[in-house]
């Protein structure tokens, strides 16, 4: 394989990833402040960036270690909120099979929501797929240093995000516009609709376990809706 | 459990949810129906993910009509579905979340 390919996989995973850092740039330095408020040193602040690398579960274990809560009860929780990453494991795992298994470790630990939210799209379309695993290295590896940067930033300066900038709104707007053009047919339509719903409507659920229901259940409809038109 | 032991089992946790499927499959022979279950992933746990955060407003539901990410987020579907163009998307949705904003107060 030609290191051009490499080179050009790389760089569009690094250029694809990047209009999202608007939204997690802000989410790491609250995360930074947040964890030197809650008592962390800012040695343990910033090694947990790079350590656990998970947004939602940084946050909620910050706290937790902040109110003195045992490690049991915190790795319980981690575990909880992490859950959906394993569907996201399963997901690329077709993808990723061939690879070394170097790589595929590397790539497990940069697998977060926003780098497979990216580079998944970029697996489901067509073309060369050769040097794919170079784009969600590009993508994983630029969510990965603008968090650690964002966290430092957050430690040592604190988050100077004025409340009235939605850039959390940069989230879920991405994921429109990384999921929607991939809806190709309607059993795809019904399983975005039906856990998009059930998401909502779980949303009150502790450690993100809604998200977990909704997605299982979306699939389910989809494979159902799939199933009845064979 | 020390602070730091603790950081790093919830990071070793983490991983290792992260790697379960990219390092098992391959060892066991997988059924027909999870590999059929895969190509509804991204559209499921995203969508999961998306409605929520249109409701959400600085970690409060606001339901109201009144809520312009809301209608940004309408806005932002019908472009992405019209377009398939990600940049494009995204600007839709954040100026029209901006313009809302502005005029709803």
């Amino acid at each position: 394989m030609d290191t051009a390919l490499r080179r050009l996989e790389f760089w569009s995973g690094v250029r694809d990833e990047s209009p999202i850092l608007l939204g997690v740039v802000p989410f790491g330095m609250i995360f930074g402040a947040l964890a030197v408020t809650s008592g962390l040193s800012t040695a343990a602040a910033q090694a947990m960036s790079s350590i656990v690398f998970a947004g939602s579960a940084q946050f909620i274990a910050a706290q937790l270690l902040g109110a003195d809560a045992s490690g049991i009860v915190i790795l319980m929780v981690v575990f909880v909120v992490n859950l959906r990453h394993a569907l996201y494991s399963a997901s690329v795992a077709p993808h990723v099979e061939d690879l070394r298994p170097g790589w595929k470790l590397m790539l497990a630990y940069l697998l977060t929501d926003e780098a497979y939210a990216v580079t998944i799209t970029h697996y489901d379309s067509r073309g060369e797929a050769r040097a794919r695993h170079w784009y969600f290295l590009g993508a994983g590896l630029t969510l990965w240093t603008s968090w650690q940067l964002s966290t430092a930033v957050g430690i040592f300066i604190g988050a100077q995000v004025p409340r009235s900038w939605p850039l959390g709104f940069v989230l879920p707007i991405t994921f429109i516009a990384l999921v929607v053009p991939g809806l190709k047919d309607g059993a795809g339509v019904a399983a975005a609709v039906i856990a998009g719903v059930l998401g909502l409507a779980a949303a009150g659920l502790p450690y993100k376990t809604g998200i977990i229901v909704a997605a299982l259940v979306g699939i389910l409809v989809g494979m159902l809706v799939e199933g009845r038109k064979q | 459990m020390s602070l730091w032991l603790t950081m790093v089992l919830a990071g070793l946790l983490t991983f290792a949810i992260r790697a379960s499927f990219i390092v098992l499959l391959g060892r066991f022979a997988v059924p027909d129906w999870f590999r059929r279950a895969l190509r509804f992933v991204p559209a499921a746990v995203l969508s999961a993910i998306i409605v929520p955060g249109l409701f959400d407003r600085a970690g409060a539901m606001d339901f109201s009509v009144r809520n312009p990410q809301i209608w940004a987020g309408i806005l932002a579907i019908a472009v992405a579905w019209r377009t398939k163009n990600v940049l494009l998307t995204i600007a839709a949705g954040m100026v029209a979340l901006l313009a809302l904003q502005l005029i709803m107060g």
